[in-house]
């Protein structure tokens, strides 16, 4: 019983993992229909932005709650600024913008290496995180993940009230739904895009400020997990939060029970077969959206 | 949308020449090959070969490598160089890609004629390059411990091999009365042929494995690892984890509330290098099996240390393969010395009984084996960072590459 629990436990802070990194593609990809392959570049650059403040800031604990904002501006930033030098051009030409975007990927890894160094780095995780909360002596859930899940969490619920209570939430939804509609009705569509893609890529700079907390921080560590996150929103269901959401967890608590009675590449190919057959019974995902721009 | 196919096509193409255009390279490399490459000893110098990853995710170790290689041989030409001769050291960059290192191996024995070759860390590159070096008769001196049940004419091997690391690392698991282990890997060839060997030990010695398990080389999701370890309720763990899944392993590890006094972890692929970037808050009080640390008494290591951070700073730890690197330099000259000729043939059948007075203490080479006797050490992780031995064999093991003195082993190799 103990152990079904504790692998509930890592099977939702993996899926808190997930959701983290899906988010922000869940916008661009999922909203806008943007193929970016350079988002875990972005996901790298959050990382890397807790590696640098921890430099400023010694305090490991202050470091990382600064990190937050910052990696979410840097991240979204570099996101706009590829949106406006790039994919701007390219909106109707996907499979283009899918190979311009593998190209920025493959630029800002090397990037990363030229100015960080080929090694990976690390950074130190407050002492709060490093513990864990003992419920039995056999079931204990570690700080660091369920600060994951709080942080994941926490973004979710942010987003949704912006995509459904602000004005800005509104005229993204009005640009996904018809884009032509929405311009003939005066909303600015060119920038409800720059905005949409700042906020997408700077989630994915607030997966990264996470992942420093599980693993080391490298110039590769974007293309680890793009995979994942695509996987997500395409079985969510494109344009679809609830859907994202739902799959995130679902993937996570499916790879950690099967991995536990398995090994990580069985529970791996049975979450492959897993998605692949779930996709022949729904090729639209979870969730579909009806409107006009992706049909 | 139509024109998709003609744009796939398009992007192909230069692809496609490059595939072809690399294929016609192997071929011509492939032809010139055919007879063995003689070192060029005739001038004032002799080269030699250095064989590293200065670039990819293998650079972090392999620079070190490179570094202490070069140390060795500045401090060689300083007192007068081998035979006379003055060494001529050329680098080249295996890019911690194992074809590469097949191509550069070519490259410094048939272009630059050197008279041997230093490097390699990773076995992938070791097996990529051993063809070459039998082909071409040429010697590469290999630095690093791995998995065994190798044994080419062509190669020294300066690091430990299964019985001088693995087996001691057992050994001493056993008399501490941790008589049930758990080992956790990276899946490629050195873990789980290592596990293998545990496995087959653990058996004959009355030792229980609860579990095994491979994360891919890179992975850094551990939490259900962490807790299929926790369950087992092992007296120990037995870790051949390679590279940084160890930084996400170890983290994992603290965060669910085990610890060194707990359950220990005895690494074989952590040394002072990778302790520095692990951070030493997850690791302190882990143990470590190697043949040196930096903290090994004497004064031929003191000499290495103090060298070595001079040249390359004080805040550079030494660690096994570095150490293992430098000693395979004057190993080789040793033997040339003896041999008294640069001939790859005659510094082979000299090589038999060449001690040098290493940091790690004398080291002899097992002509037979072409590996060396190495003295086995159990470290502890300090809160310094540094790692200080608990425990060693007390002399020299002789190496067993195919562990055929011991007779739980037979069928493995």
């Amino acid at each position: 019983m103990t152990v079904i629990v504790s692998q509930l436990f890592t099977g939702v802070s993996i899926g808190a993992v997930l959701l983290l990194i899906a988010l922000g593609l869940s916008l661009t990809f999922g909203q806008m229909g943007v193929i970016n392959m350079a988002h875990g570049e972005f996901i790298m650059a959050g990382a890397y932005t807790v590696f640098v403040l921890q430099k400023v800031i010694t305090d490991a604990g202050w470091s990382l709650l600064v990190a937050l904002p910052v990696a979410f501006a840097v991240a979204g930033l570099m996101g706009v600024l590829l949106e406006y030098l790039l994919i701007r051009r390219l909106y109707a030409r996907p499979l283009d913008t899918l190979l311009v975007t593998w190209g920025v990927s493959l630029i800002l890894q090397q990037l990363a290496r030229d100015i960080f160094g080929a090694p990976n780095v690390q950074t130190r995780a407050p002492d709060s995180l490093t513990g864990n909360i003992k419920i039995t002596d056999d079931l204990v859930l570690s700080n660091n993940r369920l600060f994951i899940l709080t942080l994941a969490l926490l973004a979710v619920l942010a987003l949704t009230l912006t995509l459904r209570y602000t004005s800005l939430g509104r005229r993204m939804r009005a640009v996904v739904q018809n884009r032509d509609l929405a311009a003939v009705s005066g909303i600015p569509t060119g920038r409800v895009d720059r905005l949409t893609f700042f906020i997408g890529s700077g989630l994915a700079g607030v997966a990264g400020v996470a992942l420093t907390l599980l693993g080391p921080i490298g110039p590769t560590m974007g293309t680890n997990v793009i995979i994942d996150a695509f996987l997500v929103v395409v079985a969510g269901g494109i344009g679809h939060l609830k859907g994202s959401v739902i799959v995130a967890f679902a993937l996570g608590t499916l790879q950690s029970l099967v991995e536990y009675s398995t090994t990580v590449s069985v529970a791996k190919v049975g979450v492959f077969v897993a998605i692949v057959a779930f996709l022949q019974w729904r090729p639209q995902g979870l969730f579909t959206l009806r409107t006009r721009s992706l049909a | 949308m139509l024109d998709f196919r003609g744009r796939w096509k398009a992007a192909l193409l230069p692809l496609a020449a490059v595939v072809a255009l690399s294929a016609c390279g192997s071929k011509t490399g492939e032809n010139e090959s055919s007879t063995g490459a003689v070192a060029d000893t005739s001038g004032d110098t002799v080269k030699v070969g250095l064989l590293n990853s200065l670039s990819g995710t293998m650079a972090i170790s392999e620079v070190t490598v490179r570094d202490s290689i070069r140390l060795a041989v500045d401090e060689i030409n300083a007192a007068g160089g081998v035979l006379g001769k003055k060494i001529e050291p050329i680098s080249e960059d295996g890019a911690s890609d194992w074809p590469t290192f097949a191509e550069k191996a070519e490259k410094l024995i048939r272009e630059d004629k050197v008279a041997a070759v230093f490097g390699c860390w990773t076995s992938a590159s070791r097996k990529a390059v051993k063809p070459v070096f039998e082909e071409n008769k040429a010697l590469l001196f290999y630095p690093v411990q791995y998995e065994g049940l190798e044994q080419s004419p062509y190669i020294f091997y300066t690091g430990a091999t299964t019985n001088q690391q693995i087996v001691p690392g057992l050994d001493y698991l056993k008399a501490q009365g941790k008589t049930s282990v758990y080992l956790v890997g990276s899946d490629y060839v050195f873990p789980r042929t290592a596990n293998k060997i545990i496995k087959a030990y653990a058996q004959a010695n009355g030792m229980t494995v609860l579990g095994e398990d491979y994360a891919p080389l890179g992975s850094t999701e551990f939490g259900t690892i962490v807790n299929k370890v926790k369950a087992s309720k092992a007296s120990a763990v037995f870790n051949t984890l390679n590279g940084d899944s160890n930084v996400a392993f170890f983290k994992e590890y603290k965060s669910a509330g085990l610890t060194a006094a707990s359950m220990p972890v005895v690494s074989v692929s952590i040394a002072e290098e990778e302790v520095k970037s692990i951070g030493t808050q997850y690791l302190d009080g882990q143990l470590t099996a190697w043949n040196y640390y930096q903290t090994t008494p004497g004064a031929a290591n003191e000499k290495f240390v103090k060298a070595y951070k001079a040249k390359y700073g004080q805040d550079k730890p030494t660690s096994d393969p570095m150490e293992a690197a430098y000693v395979s330099v004057y190993l080789w000259k040793a033997m040339v010395e003896k041999a008294q000729s640069f001939d790859v043939a005659a510094v082979r059948s000299a090589s038999d009984g060449v001690t040098f007075e290493a940091p790690e203490g004398l080291v002899t080479i097992d002509g037979a084996t072409q590996h060396i006797y190495k003295t086995a050490r159990i470290g502890k992780v300090g809160s310094d960072g540094l790692i200080t031995e608990v425990w060693n064999s007390g002399q020299p093991v002789k190496p067993d590459p195919y562990l055929k003195g011991y007779p739980w082993a037979t069928g493995l190799s």
